[in-house]
């Protein structure tokens, strides 16, 4: 049920996709949800957890826990292969697609264009439309695309 | 309760509230930039880390309040405190100046939050532990880019060479006092809870002198020294601050969105 549940500023992610969702237990008549951040300052957190709430409550829960945890902190492995996909096809470069690049900084090209597919791409700036994101263009289609920084 | 633990507890919030103050109010100064930046870029990273220190600001406040209790929220940290409540470092309250100044600020501060959180990361305490590991990803992502700019902007062209000078040397004398702790942050020193910043000074100076150094810049050896932030007594900057951050919150209680 809460794989309907997206991220509000990526919507074709689920938050389970995204490494968002951490866990879901039930406890006696009482389902407890984790979530963690993805970024100090994300405001798409605060709409996360409404959602999952009203997802739970149309869902017909009424008694129910959403807790956020700050440890271990939210890294982009957590991604699913599935959400990586999804990303790709919705014009976001995943972190795996920085090309010949190893360590979590975000390279100044040859992240693969989720467009055309060229690896001919280069950083405009390390920092996106959301915190989560860095800017990139394609040298070879011309298009702009958001790359997911790896973190 | 012993008294001990109790007055522990007590340290252990005020702590945490000056953290959130440190970022709140940094994070305040750098949302001025939201729709000034220099180019849309640059817009948009300033407000990116704006963002990241208000996040932090938020995990410490509410952290503050879970321990205060009586029904607290990070709101009464942030929006009903005057000014003299406040403990942030005076270096965060000071007027966002111009582009060079905002970047030689953040440059300072960067190299120290990269020490700052490595050390609170070891902190005997869970919550303000797992705020620094989540802080340190953003902030050697942060520092950066301060470095690539302030090399740019100090081996650039006369102008800017000159505005990057006068901001470091207007803002030495305010990074003294970052490095400096009281008796409430001693006790918690000692508690293996907060971070004794005094041991990466060193460290600090060195890191900061290689960028500037390599941006042909001048490291300042002037004295003089402005504290006073942990005690409460501030520029005449911050109350302008807080009027702006505080009205809206102020002037209708409690209104949602």
């Amino acid at each position: 049920m809460l794989d309907e549940v997206k991220d509000p500023e990526i919507p074709v992610l689920s938050l389970w996709d995204m490494g968002v969702l951490r866990d879901v237990q039930r406890e006696g008549n009482q389902v407890l949800v984790t979530i963690t951040p993805t970024y100090s300052g994300c405001p798409a957190m605060d709409v996360m957890r409404e959602d999952i709430e009203a997802a739970l409550r149309a869902g017909g829960f009424e008694d129910f826990v959403v807790k956020t945890a700050l440890s271990p902190a939210w890294t982009t492995d957590w991604m699913t292969d599935k959400g990586r996909a999804q990303l790709r096809g919705y014009g976001i470069a995943p972190p795996d697609d920085a090309v010949d690049h190893e360590g979590r900084e975000t390279p100044e090209s040859k992240v693969r264009c989720p467009h055309c597919g060229s690896v001919h791409t280069q950083r405009v700036s390390e920092f996106g439309s959301t915190a989560c994101k860095a800017l990139f263009q394609c040298n070879d289609c011309s298009e702009p695309f958001d790359y997911f920084k790896n973190i | 309760m012993t008294t001990a633990t109790t007055e522990l507890k007590q340290d252990l919030i005020d702590y945490a509230a000056r953290l959130g103050d440190d970022a709140i109010v940094l994070g305040h100064r750098l949302s001025e930039w939201t729709s000034k930046g220099p180019f849309l870029e640059e817009d948009i990273a300033l407000s990116n880390v704006a963002l990241d220190y208000i996040g932090r600001a938020r995990m410490y406040y509410t952290y503050a309040a879970e321990l205060s209790g009586n029904g607290k929220t990070e709101d009464d940290f942030a929006y009903l405190r005057d000014e003299r409540q406040f403990q942030n470092h005076l270096i965060n309250e000071l007027p966002r100046g111009d582009f060079a100044y905002t970047i030689a600020r953040q440059l300072f501060l960067d190299v120290y939050h990269t020490h700052y959180l490595a050390a609170l990361k070891n902190t005997t305490d869970e919550t303000l532990a797992a705020i620094a590991a989540k802080g340190i990803k953003e902030t050697r992502y942060h520092l950066r880019r301060s470095t690539d700019w302030t090399l740019r902007l100090g081996d650039g062209t006369a102008e800017s060479h000159q505005r990057m000078q006068t901001a470091i040397d207007d803002l030495w004398g305010y990074t003294h006092e970052i490095f400096e702790h009281d008796e409430l942050e001693q006790r918690l020193i000692e508690a293996g809870v907060a971070v004794d910043a005094s041991s990466f000074k060193a460290q600090w100076l060195a890191d900061v002198k290689a960028v500037l150094e390599e941006a042909t810049l001048t490291v300042p050896d002037a004295e003089w020294a402005v504290r006073g932030g942990r005690e409460g007594y501030h520029t005449e900057n911050l109350g302008h601050l807080l009027t702006e951050m505080q009205f809206l919150h102020r002037a209708y209680p409690n209104s949602k969105w």
